[in-house]
């Protein structure tokens, strides 16, 4: 049986209550809005990319906990990487909160206490959805992303 | 008074002959474990669970009266035609409609409120017009709406309502105009609880012209309705919301609008003649019923209904009057909750929210302990922003649900704050 501490670890408590990078980026040159329209979790992505590198990052909107620590999360493991760099992670990420990771996956460092989402299916888009905003604002693509 | 401190009395101080525990032994479902615990549901505003008599009516229907309707000679087509007017003349007797053929099966609310939006509407709204809905609309009661304004040039009017979650009458009134053609309202609000006041609302529409479709759905598992008693023009409800089968559900119409309303969709049943010059349609309600029909859910929900008469509809709304009082209290009580939908006029559903916690935890955390709760925003996004939130977690009520259901609730809640504390 899945267990809720599994999925509510301490550092993704502490990540919700005081997320990091919460903010809208004057100098961003891309930004997208995700949208989960099944639970009303809304976030807007900023970056400010130094060719392709990702310079600054913040983020800012609403959402549940796993949400909103996903987001937090993945400001500081993308901050400074390339494009690629950036891509690769969120590839790992989304295999190990779906369940189709290789076990321990030292790259993914601290994102690795997501791994309890695995098993809830129901939350797999909360956890993703600051990552695909991130992926359509690396895209440049301006227009609205949904995980539905 | 505290939570802990209240006993759970399972519903039958109030209601003698109301024994909840034996109404629970028809519903197979309930016996189910959920991550190792008896299961706890109370997320009938979605979709109620179904008794044994509407299980055993769909599988009595495929097994002995399968065939097509109104369309052959032979026995088996004759015995599903009576048995589909026979629910027909059940449905008629539910909401005290005048005659049968003022009921017209649909798959569902949605499909009902389309159709008015499709017929009448479309030929009785113009440019100009305004139909006129309240804020605390579900999304079916709004999109077929605007899709006729915005086809038609009419415009969208929306009374408002109260911090509690009540219609504010005397705006309504206000809005209401020469322009106004038609009035769309729920009866019950499946986010907030609210009963409408129906009866002032529909006399003062009728006053001013305008024809009155009400949105059932979330009324008719919980209180007596008489579509004749309101006055009624239009009356749209789902059978899966009152212990009958999904994809069937009922518009009731008065016979005169009908008759004068232009087919929904064309096809089989709904002609009375064709030919390639010509084709004369049928009469009500048959005009409105294109196509092979969902026979076996018809069955259901008329043993859904039948089910619910045996029980009584006034026993049933008194035990969840009283589930609800309980409810409202013990759960109003838990530190940190604020109640969305506090109405003095309620049915069936308690929505809140809790601290600072998203309800897409509360919903997880819940789960984990077996309890079933909606969380979201109940396809009523106006109705959140009404209240600048989010979402609520919305608990709601059937009338197999006891106090000791809410009860495990309360302890849900409160783990809920643990894991966040
Ligand atoms: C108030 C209200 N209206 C309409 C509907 C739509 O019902 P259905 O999905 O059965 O067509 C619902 C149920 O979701 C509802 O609660």
């Amino acid at each position: 049986m899945p267990e809720l501490r599994d999925l509510y670890q301490e550092v993704i408590l502490e990540h919700s209550k005081a997320p990091r990078n919460y903010k809208a980026l004057e100098s961003a040159n891309y930004k997208a809005e995700g949208y989960n329209p099944l639970c009303g979790d809304r976030f807007t992505v900023y970056l400010e990319m130094d060719a392709d590198k990702i310079r600054e990052i913040g983020f800012q909107g609403a959402g549940c906990a796993i949400s909103k620590a996903s987001a937090s999360m993945m400001t500081q493991s993308v901050k400074g990487k390339t494009k690629e760099e950036a891509e690769k992670i969120f590839h790992r990420f989304h295999d190990l909160v779906t369940g189709h990771g290789q076990g321990e996956d030292a790259e993914l460092g601290k994102l690795a206490v997501f791994s309890g989402v695995s098993e809830f299916p129901m939350r797999v888009k909360c956890a993703t959805l600051a990552w695909h905003t991130l992926e359509a604002a690396l895209e440049g693509k301006q227009e609205k992303v949904s995980t539905e | 008074m505290s939570a802990a401190a209240a006993v759970p009395i399972r519903g039958k101080a109030a209601n003698r002959s109301f024994d909840v525990e034996r109404i629970r032994k028809d519903f197979p479902i309930l016996q189910t474990k959920v991550h190792g615990h008896p299961l706890v549901y109370l997320d009938n505003a979605a979709t109620s669970q179904k008794p044994r008599a509407v299980i055993d009516a769909l599988v009595r229907y495929y097994e002995g009266e399968n065939a097509n309707i109104h369309r052959g000679v032979h026995y088996l087509s004759q015995i599903a035609t009576e048995e589909f007017e026979k629910a027909r003349e059940t449905v008629r007797a539910f909401v005290n409609a005048a005659r049968a053929s003022e009921i017209i099966f649909t798959r569902g609310t949605t499909e009902a409120l389309n159709l008015v939006a499709q017929t009448y509407g479309k030929t009785n709204v113009g440019a100009g017009d305004e139909v006129l809905i309240t804020a605390m609309e579900h999304h079916s009661n709004i999109v077929p709406w605007q899709m006729l304004c915005a086809e038609k040039g009419a415009k969208l009017r929306v009374a408002p309502m109260n911090d509690e979650g009540e219609l504010l009458l005397a705006k309504y009134e206000k809005l209401l105009g020469p322009k106004t053609k038609l009035v769309a309202v729920g009866h019950v609000s499946n986010a907030l609880g609210t009963i409408n006041p129906l009866k002032q609302m529909i006399a003062a529409a009728h006053a001013k012209g305008a024809v009155v479709v009400v949105d059932g759905a979330q009324a008719v598992p919980h209180l007596k309705v008489d579509v004749q008693d309101l006055d009624a023009d239009f009356y749209a409800f789902s059978g899966h919301k009152m212990y009958g089968p999904t994809g069937i559900g009922v518009l009731y119409g008065k016979q005169a609008l009908l008759e004068a309303m232009p087919p929904y969709q064309g096809g089989g049943d709904m002609i009375s003649s064709v030919t390639f010059e010509k084709t004369t349609y049928n009469k009500v309600p048959h005009k409105f019923e294109a196509g092979t029909p969902d026979m076996a859910g018809v069955a259901g929900l008329m043993a859904a209904i039948d089910y619910m008469n045996g029980i009584g509809i006034e026993k049933i709304a008194a035990h969840e009057h009283e589930l609800l009082e309980y409810a409202t209290e013990v759960i109003g009580a838990i530190e940190g909750v604020r109640l969305i939908g506090t109405a003095r006029e309620k049915a069936g559903v308690l929505s809140f929210v809790l601290d600072e916690v998203h309800p897409h935890d509360i919903g997880t955390i819940l789960d984990q302990q077996g309890i079933a709760v909606r969380t979201g925003h109940h396809c009523a996004q106006p109705v959140m922003e009404r209240f600048s939130i989010p979402a609520t977690v919305r608990a709601s009520f059937a009338m197999y649900n006891t106090k000791g259901e809410i009860d495990a609730l309360a302890l849900g809640i409160r783990k809920v704050r643990e894991v966040f504390a």
